[in-house]
């Protein structure tokens, strides 16, 4: 076990390798120029050159390659063209929001998610089965923008309860934290739930139809225990890797609902550094978020061990 | 086992404890009892320094923290804001300047002639009005730290013009020991001796910028007029909250979670108009100007009939619902320079004018001796006002029988594309539109875009040696009259070189919550004088 998550670990470093001087190549070669924002409309291209220059950006590919990996090397991700604030500084403004608000959507998901599944799975081909599936693709085809107008006109503009936007920190007060919370997991949440949900119904109705569920039965267990004692647990490792991988489709899903709901979080500072060519910012983000992605799926590889002790590594 | 409970239950307690510390825990001290201002600007803020780059935000940032040595006022008078009183001398050669008591920089320290000339020539190295003036200075020379002296080599009407400019460079005055930084270089330190403080501990950009008062700034006892006048700050503190989604701007002005959005998108003016407890306001009197910029290097806009054509075809009321969607929010302006100001006039303007003469504009291009060569547009979809300009000329030049290619990207390849001198078929392009406020575009000094300078100018890199000696001409001019004159010549000769054609003068409102006074008219949102009720 231990052996394999050394290796796991050490793929991950090539993995990141990878990452980084595609990510860096891709930006080299993508249209666009920091300089150009940073002289503004009113520039000339004396300016422009003098500001290109200034910022290395004139170097060829492989200096400007090498001096970022070296400082890269020595913790350090770079500063920001525009703000001149560290990267690791603007990434540490910015991670509570988004980790909050993953880890709320994928709680609320999960509460929800997993419990429809299984009754749908239960009660298959009843009304509920239905009503679960029907809510299920409407959770996959709406966008989260239009969920989040929907919620935030309904429980902000409406009846006043929570926040239209903006994010406080942990520290200024639990409730003040969780209610700027709540219209953000939820909108961001919806298609989470729906994924979660199908695929919990999927792996479920194919335990519930094993022979093992049928001798429970005959043995006189309850439902319940049948369902949530023998079939869950079972059905388990699938709804376990679509979690795992879904959180790409979380992180991808908290850039937009960080920006509607105006939460200063990662998923923001990066669109807003593509928008102006922020390069070192871009860079420093997608090595983040690619480790991240790694490092989760090993604990979903990981969490195979516990739902299945067949697995061995 | 009983030791184990005990134990875990008393961990429970403490987190327990520590989570309701937390719940129950008052918010940041600044919160309480003190009169915040929460505004939504029109854009983030991410360089400080007002001197490298033209970003209006970051010029809107300088108002706040810094304080010019002059200002104009709404009537385009030029009013001494820092300096107490000055003189010129008979051979008109040499400016004395007297700095008023009790000016403060924001770290303690008084402010000095010297920071006043180290100020000045670092403006003076970036702004073009400033390069000119430049070109005219003998020598700045501190008398003693309050009293400094700016000798000319020859008489320069327009200084205290200069000294004044309200819009992008604006001449902020900053510490000697910062603006010594290399004039390409982003300043670090925001120190001014503005009317409100900086609070970079608390800035997150792309988020949240967070002022609070100077309370040693020393105010003037005139009333406020733009940025001239007493900067009596009424509020305790000021959050530019950025809010980068407009219904979500509108959604959050409308519960009250914010107090002031600067510039509104025109789809939502019905939406906001509709809640009583907001205003939708016009308050800049000089709004902004679009405009619809060519390629001098390469075919087919490299010929003055080319770009006459357009002159005849363009209908500036086409422009101005496309931009800012109501009649009410703009109208033409067939003027170089910012129509409502002084030198706005109509002169050469009459192909501009009246019905649209299409037959008139094909023919000009049959003139031209046009070969079906492609017409790149750049665009930006996420700029409105670029794109929706870019849409109505491409629609327009399709009707005169052009061969148009409209390639839209976002404003970050705009502006870098834009650079490219190379010819279409390389990653070229023949027109690009933008859009800059009245006061940039208000005489010959400021309005770049009507200038001749080829390859040393602006995008497009316009060549015209009578209009630069048209301008120079305005630069000598001593009297209003004179400078009239000498501005309907360079507008005349700007209507047939056609540098670029001028699309409409539209405002985008502000809309803010009506316990909300004292918002001061002006061209640029400024925030002191306001009172929160």
């Amino acid at each position: 076990m231990i052996a394999y998550i050394v290796r796991r670990l050490l793929s991950t470093i090539i993995v990141m390798a990878v990452v980084a001087f595609v990510v860096f190549s891709l930006l080299y070669l993508t249209p666009g120029d920091p300089a150009a924002v940073i002289a503004g409309d009113i520039a000339t291209d004396e300016d422009i050159r003098l500001i290109h220059a200034r910022l290395g950006l004139d170097e060829p590919f492989l200096v400007q390659f090498g001096r970022w990996l070296w400082a890269l090397f020595h913790g350090d991700l770079g500063t920001s063209i525009f703000t001149n604030l560290p990267v690791t500084q603007l990434i540490g403004q910015r991670i509570e929001p988004t980790v909050a608000l993953t880890l709320c959507t994928l709680v609320v998901a999960i509460l929800v998610a997993v419990p429809l599944g299984v009754v749908a799975a239960a009660k298959a081909g009843t009304w509920l089965d239905r009503a679960v599936m029907s809510f299920s693709v409407l959770g996959f085809s709406v966008p989260v923008f239009v969920f989040a107008y929907i919620l935030i006109l309904t429980f902000s503009v409406q009846l006043d309860w929570l926040p239209v936007q903006g994010y406080r920190n942990f520290r200024d007060g639990v409730w003040e934290w969780l209610r700027h919370l709540i219209l953000p997991s939820v909108a961001l949440g919806t298609v989470y739930v729906a994924l979660i949900a199908r695929m919990t119904r999927a792996s479920m109705l194919d335990v519930l139809a094993q022979d093992y569920i049928r001798t429970a039965s005959a043995k006189g267990l309850a439902p319940g225990q049948v369902l949530i004692g023998h079939a869950l647990k079972n059905a388990a490792i699938p709804v376990v890797t679509i979690i795992g991988m879904g959180v790409a489709l979380l992180i991808s899903g908290a850039i937009v609902t960080e920006t509607v709901f105006a939460l200063p979080g990662i998923g923001r500072l990066t669109v807003d550094a593509i928008l102006r060519r922020d390069y070192p910012i871009i860079q420093g983000v997608i090595l983040i978020f690619s480790a991240v992605y790694v490092l989760v799926n090993l604990l979903v590889d990981l969490s195979y061990v516990f739902f299945d002790p067949r697995i061995r590594y | 086992m009983h030791t184990r409970s005990v134990l875990l239950r008393s961990r429970f307690a403490l987190i327990a404890a520590g989570v309701l510390t937390l719940a129950l825990s008052a918010p940041s001290a600044w919160a309480q009892g003190q009169k915040v201002l929460k505004f939504i600007p029109q854009a983030d803020l991410r360089i400080l320094d007002p001197i490298t780059t033209t970003a209006y935000i970051t010029r809107n940032h300088g108002y706040m923290i810094y304080d010019t040595l002059f200002a104009t006022d709404a009537k385009f008078q030029v009013q001494p804001q820092m300096v107490d009183k000055y003189d010129l001398s008979k051979d008109q050669l040499t400016y004395t300047f007297t700095l008023r008591d009790g000016l403060k920089f924001h770290d303690g320290q008084p402010v000095r002639s010297a920071d006043c000339i180290a100020s000045i020539e670092r403006w003076a190295k970036r702004d073009a009005l400033g390069q000119k003036m430049a070109e005219v200075t003998e020598s700045w020379k501190a008398v003693n730290d309050k009293t400094f002296a700016l000798k000319l080599k020859r008489p320069f009407p327009l200084a205290l013009e200069a000294l004044a400019k309200p819009s992008s460079n604006v001449p902020f005055i900053m510490p000697e020991r910062i603006a010594k930084t290399d004039a390409s270089t982003n300043i670090t330190e925001p120190i001014g001796s503005g009317p409100f403080k900086f609070v970079k501990e608390e800035w997150v950009p792309g988020s949240k910028v967070v002022y609070v008062k100077n309370t040693d700034y020393v105010p003037r006892k005139e009333p406020p007029s733009w940025a001239a006048g007493g900067k009596v700050v009424k509020v305790d503190r000021v959050e530019w909250i950025y809010i980068p989604d407009s219904a979500t701007a509108a959604a959050a002005l409308n519960a009250g979670e914010v107090d002031w959005w600067e510039q509104l998108p025109p789809d939502l003016i019905p939406v906001l108009a509709r809640n009583k407890a907001i205003k939708v306001e016009n308050i800049d009197p000089l709004g902004s100007m679009g405009m619809i910029r060519f390629n001098f290097l390469y075919p087919p806009f490299n010929n003055q009939k080319m770009r006459q054509a357009l002159l005849y075809a363009v209908d500036q009321n086409d422009y101005v619902l496309g931009i800012a969607g109501d009649p009410k929010n703009g109208h033409p302006c067939y003027s170089y320079f910012t129509c409502g100001t002084p030198l706005s006039s109509e002169v050469g303007a009459e192909p501009m004018k009246g019905k649209r003469d299409l037959e008139k504009a094909k023919q000009l291009i049959k003139e031209a001796g046009y070969k079906g060569e492609k017409i790149v547009i750049i665009s930006a979809t996420d700029q409105p006002i670029v794109h929706s300009q870019s849409l109505l000329t491409a629609d327009l030049l399709r009707k005169l029988g052009l061969n148009v290619d409209l390639q839209a990207g976002d404003w970050g390849t705009l502006i870098t594309r834009r650079t490219s001198k190379e010819p279409v078929e390389k990653g070229g392009w023949s027109i690009f539109h933008t859009w800059l406020v009245g006061p940039d575009l208000t005489s010959p000094a400021v309005n770049f875009a009507v200038r001749g300078t080829g390859q040393k100018g602006w995008f497009g890199w316009a060549e015209d040696a009578k209009i630069e000696e048209l301008r120079d001409v305005w630069f000598a001019s001593t009297d209003a009259a004179g400078s009239k004159k000498a501005a309907d010549a360079v507008q005349a000769r700007a209507f047939e070189f056609v540098p670029y054609v001028p699309t409409a003068q539209f405002i985008l409102p502000t809309a803010y919550r009506s316990n909300l006074s004292g918002v001061i008219i002006a061209p640029i949102a400024l925030l002191w004088n306001v009172e929160k009720r």
